[in-house]
């Protein structure tokens, strides 16, 4: 049962917390690098919520979100998803690209799509590599794919993964920054069920 | 004064006119109602698996479209409402993200909108209209006076079926 992640201890908890702070570290380094700016990071929340709340997490079911998300292989499967407000996913195109966008009336371009696919790639290959590392787990990302929508109906991707074994997810989440504000965002890692013992027998907490 | 019911994912309500229910945020999840138009009573429940017997977890019945509609049904009935007038809609059941070599978890909103009619046709109830698929989220919102639907996106606009 995905719900035995309520009886967690809190060394497991703290366990989990630096593992979201491991792999969001090197993403926001990663992403840094490609805009050329200092990138603040939070440090990771480990929420255990109910799956019908999950949504809230980002604002609410309706916000409007732009998301990459991508699947993990490997030993610990799970979801990787990078949610960002619209405004930065325009922000972000403008930099990379050198297009002036507007994003009030802005349409994102196929060109435009497949640059933010890209970068959600290098940040979940970052985010992984350094899962990797610490776990000595072999991780790997499947292709990503993006959307633009709601963000209720983006999450669902992640909440019916885990809805056939439980009403509970583990979300290890991390809040960033960029220093000129462009560019804020959440990066989600939600291990699949089973993913979570793996991760935590692999770095030795019982 | 019209009362305005919020149903979360795997959750439901039930109502009479004048007040409306309404769902945010649906991808692959399908939004069913249930209305009987003769005394103006009906529901509305958001599921987001189609089968309770191919899951672990299956406390909850609105999760699931072969438990949910059922239950729903049981509570408009439960509210006045005769089975033989009753009428359902439904929406989403749309796919997210578009993958290649796209796993069964990707699809699910079609397996989603699959079960709840054949469910629906399992229960005797008559569908009168849907607007299901594509690849977007959907804001669903119903009206207990008329039996209207509101489907609300963010790109492909609004309707009403």
């Amino acid at each position: 049962m995905s719900d035995d992640i309520l009886n967690l201890s809190a060394m497991q908890l703290d366990a989990i917390k630096e593992i979201g702070n491991v792999g969001a570290g090197n993403s926001a380094t990663a992403l840094s690098q490609l805009i050329n700016k200092k990138i603040d990071m939070d440090v990771p929340n480990v929420s255990i919520v109910p799956l019908a709340d999950v949504p809230n997490l980002v604002g609410g079911p309706d916000t409007m979100v732009a998301s990459i998300f991508l699947r993990v292989y490997g030993k610990a499967p799970g979801s990787v998803l990078f949610l960002m407000p619209r405004e930065s996913a325009f922000y972000l195109v403008e930099h990379l690209l050198g297009e002036q966008k507007s994003a009030t009336d802005g349409e994102l371009t196929e060109m435009d799509q497949s640059a933010l696919m890209e970068i959600g790639n290098i940040l979940a290959g970052a985010y992984l590599n350094a899962l990797s590392y610490y776990t000595k787990l072999t991780l790997l990302p499947s292709i990503p794919a993006m959307a633009i929508d709601m963000a209720g109906a983006i999450l669902n991707v992640v909440i019916v993964q885990l809805g056939q074994m439980g009403d509970h997810a583990l979300v290890i989440e991390t809040q960033f920054l960029s220093e000129d504000e462009g560019i804020s965002g959440h990066f989600f890692l939600v291990p699949d069920v089973g993913s979570l013992q793996t991760i935590l027998n692999a770095v030795g907490v019982k | 004064m019209a009362e305005l019911l919020r149903v979360g994912i795997a959750d439901y309500k039930v109502g009479r006119s004048p007040n409306m229910i309404i769902s945010y945020g649906l991808g692959s999840c399908v939004g069913i109602t249930l209305y009987d138009s003769k005394i103006k009573v009906g529901g509305l429940v958001h599921i987001m698996l189609p089968d309770s017997t191919q899951a672990r977890a299956n406390e909850n019945p609105a999760k699931f479209a072969d438990t949910g509609i059922p239950l729903l049904l049981k509570e408009i009935i439960a509210l006045g409402a005769e089975k033989s007038r009753v009428e359902a809609k439904l929406a989403g059941g749309s796919q997210m993200f578009q993958f290649a070599g796209a796993s069964d978890i990707m699809a699910i909103g079609k397996r989603n909108a699959e079960l709840a009619k054949k469910t629906l046709q399992q229960c005797g109830i008559r569908i009168i209209s849907e607007d299901l698929g594509g690849t977007y989220g959907r804001t669903v919102e119903m009206d207990l006076n008329t039996g209207l639907y509101k489907i609300k996106t963010i790109n492909k606009g609004e309707k009403t079926i």
